[in-house]
């Protein structure tokens, strides 16, 4: 079974005149352990794409598996809980981390597995377990503005991984990082798509990152316009 | 996880001092709640140490408290023989302001019958009037010592006994003396006052050419005594038998024409309805505008504080949160806020309550109900926060 399904899909924004089309009958299929770059200019329907598959951004057409469920066809299926299956199958890491500002380390990562229903216990283990596996062991008290570019961004994908999703969706995780950081950062999420067996899919326009990737999606105008 | 409580956590100085802010206006508000109630409480005083249930007045009038009422001082003995009458005192009231220690000292001079009542309702210390002249009790807010002596009318009075809190309806603290001295201090002329009445009325009656020098001198002698009697008072106050009616009682004192029987409920109205009624609207009024002040506040802080957090909301939809979640947070930071806020404003004026000028009173059901208020406005001036969370799409948490 394979962890992304897209199939035609296609994203109109506006009507009439003034339509959009950002994304065009987009194919393709990424299976568990899969680290997919999408890789295209900017205004090319990278982010769309992602919007898509995170279940953020109705598709106009097509159709959209995770996990073997159809979450889209030709729009959002009725009956889809799309916050629960984001919760439960999707992990995102944004270009800016996205920590909250607030919330510890620990807690960060706590939050999205207490949302997921789990016990304040047994969310505190697994978020300590997964910072700790990524060498933030130190860190779990430390509020966001107290870690470094590339400690946060480990702490976004500890978040990301938190509830095991059986996809990670990385919009530019390395774009605010330097050479090495960024370098690690993709080591890392190399290395969690294997011992997890997660599907993650990353937008970049990072040339520098591409030899990390199984595979290379490049988007141009909205068009899967080439696969490597 | 509490995100209220972890954010407010995190930006605790800036909670803290809204809230101190908020505090100081809640404060404000329960201050006019009790100054309200203060002022109903001292309108009432003079009435709750009485305990009488008729107050005998000038017919036509409202009574001593709220516009000027003499009747002879005898028409007790008459009030005494109604029928359902148990016992009957005269008492004369006065505002007096003069010098003391080159500042205004005012209060409410309180004149009654040493062997009736209406006198000081407890005597906190020293001893109570005894001697039937130049005798004084004070209320303890009028702040003099036993043995201090004051100069009033033609005389010195002398503090023997401090009493509690006896105010007028204006708020002046009570000082109680003898009828007989009250009505001196009220009424009696002083002796180049009484030389120029009885010379202008003997000069008046030797115009008279009916008049014989003896007759003359006979009715001026009359005249005289009867322009310098002192023997008027304010009101006498009756309280009644077991088991006698009120309103036949007031019925017999009303057929005598020249009085007013005003029961206390009516006595009551009186202060509290007429008096101070204005009083009670403007302070009404007050406290509905700043409490209209603090829900506007409460909704701006709550709004930019949720401008403050859209990225962080979008992030939790992104990460599939429910809305409830999101909402609670917003909600809970508000009535903490609120919470805080009344804390901080009940302190200070729990605090300073004693040191106002006029006397504030606060009552459980006021302060109660502000809070059920204060939380009222915390949860509606969220609902602005709240919308315009629910409004931020999880896609606002991409892009850099």
């Amino acid at each position: 079974m394979y962890a992304i399904e897209v199939d035609n899909l296609t994203k109109i924004y506006g009507k009439g005149e003034t339509a959009v089309t950002a994304l065009q009958g987009a194919s393709f299929k990424v299976r568990p352990g899969e680290l997919v770059a999408i890789l295209g200019p900017s205004g090319s329907g990278k982010t769309t794409l992602l919007t898509c598959i995170g279940l953020i951004n109705e598709p106009t057409h097509g159709t959209v598996i995770i996990d073997g469920t159809t979450v889209a066809d030709g729009g959002w299926l009725g009956g889809i809980d799309l916050k629960r299956m984001r919760r439960e199958k999707l992990g995102f890491i944004f270009q800016a981390h996205n920590l909250i500002p607030f919330l510890t380390a620990q807690e960060n990562v706590m939050i999205a597995l207490e949302i997921n229903g789990l016990t304040r216990n047994a969310a505190k283990n697994r978020a300590v377990e997964l910072l700790s596996a990524l060498n933030l062991g130190h860190r779990v008290n430390n509020y966001p503005s107290a870690l470094s570019g590339g400690e946060s961004q480990r702490v976004a994908i500890a978040r990301a991984l938190a509830n095991r999703p059986r996809v990670i969706l990385a919009d530019e995780p390395t774009a605010a990082l330097d050479t090495e950081n960024g370098k690690n950062v993709m080591d890392l999420l190399k290395k969690l798509a294997i011992e997890n067996h997660s599907a993650i899919m990353v937008v970049t326009h990072d040339h520098r990152m591409v030899e990390n990737f199984d595979r290379i999606l490049e988007v141009s105008d909205g068009r899967i316009a080439g696969e490597k | 996880m509490n995100l209220a409580i972890r954010d407010i956590r995190y930006h605790r100085g800036r909670f803290i001092l809204t809230s101190i802010g908020l505090g100081l206006l809640l404060g404000v508000v329960m201050s006019m709640g009790g100054i309200y109630r203060g002022l109903i409480a001292d309108a009432l005083s003079i009435l709750h140490t009485n305990k009488a249930d008729i107050w005998v007045v000038q017919q036509g009038t409202n009574g001593p408290f709220a516009e000027s009422s003499r009747i002879p001082e005898d028409i007790t003995y008459r009030i005494r023989s109604v029928p359902g009458v148990a016992e009957a005192s005269p008492l004369s009231f006065q505002t007096v302001q003069i010098e003391r220690r080159n500042k205004p000292f005012r209060f409410f001079l309180v004149g009654y019958d040493l062997n009736g009542f209406g006198g000081p309702p407890e005597i906190l210390a020293g001893r109570g009037i005894r001697q039937k002249h130049y005798e004084m009790v004070v209320a303890s807010a009028v702040g003099m010592a036993i043995g201090e002596k004051i100069h009033l009318g033609l005389h010195d009075y002398t503090v023997v006994g401090i009493t509690g809190k006896v105010v007028s309806s204006a708020g002046d603290p009570a000082v109680y003396v003898s009828l007989a001295d009250a009505q001196d201090i009220q009424f009696k002329k002083d002796n180049d006052a009484i030389r120029n009445d009885r010379e202008r009325i003997g000069a008046n009656l030797a115009t008279i050419p009916s008049l014989s020098p003896p007759q003359a001198k006979y009715l001026n002698a009359n005249i005289a005594a009867i322009t310098e009697s002192t023997h008027t008072v304010n009101t006498v106050v009756a309280r009644l038998a077991p088991g006698a009616n009120l309103q036949e009682v007031q019925e017999r004192i009303n057929r005598w024409n020249h009085f007013r029987p005003i029961s206390d409920a009516e006595q009551t109205a009186i202060l509290a309805k007429g008096m101070i009624e204005k009083a009670r609207m403007q302070l009404g009024l007050f406290r509905v505008i700043l409490l209209i002040i603090s829900g506007v506040i409460i909704s701006l802080i709550i709004y930019t504080s949720t401008l403050d957090k859209i990225r962080v909301i979008a992030t939790l939809k992104l990460i599939g949160s429910q809305n409830r979640v999101i909402i609670g947070m917003i909600l809970q930071q508000s009535l903490l806020m609120g919470i805080l806020a009344y804390g901080i404003g009940y302190t200070l004026i729990l605090l300073t309550y004693e040191k106002f000028p006029r006397r504030i009173v606060l009552e459980a059901f006021d302060l109660q109900s502000l809070f059920v208020i204060v939380m009222a406005i915390c949860t509606i001036s969220s609902f602005v926060g709240i919308r315009k969370a629910l409004k931020v799409e999880p896609a606002e948490a991409l892009g850099g």
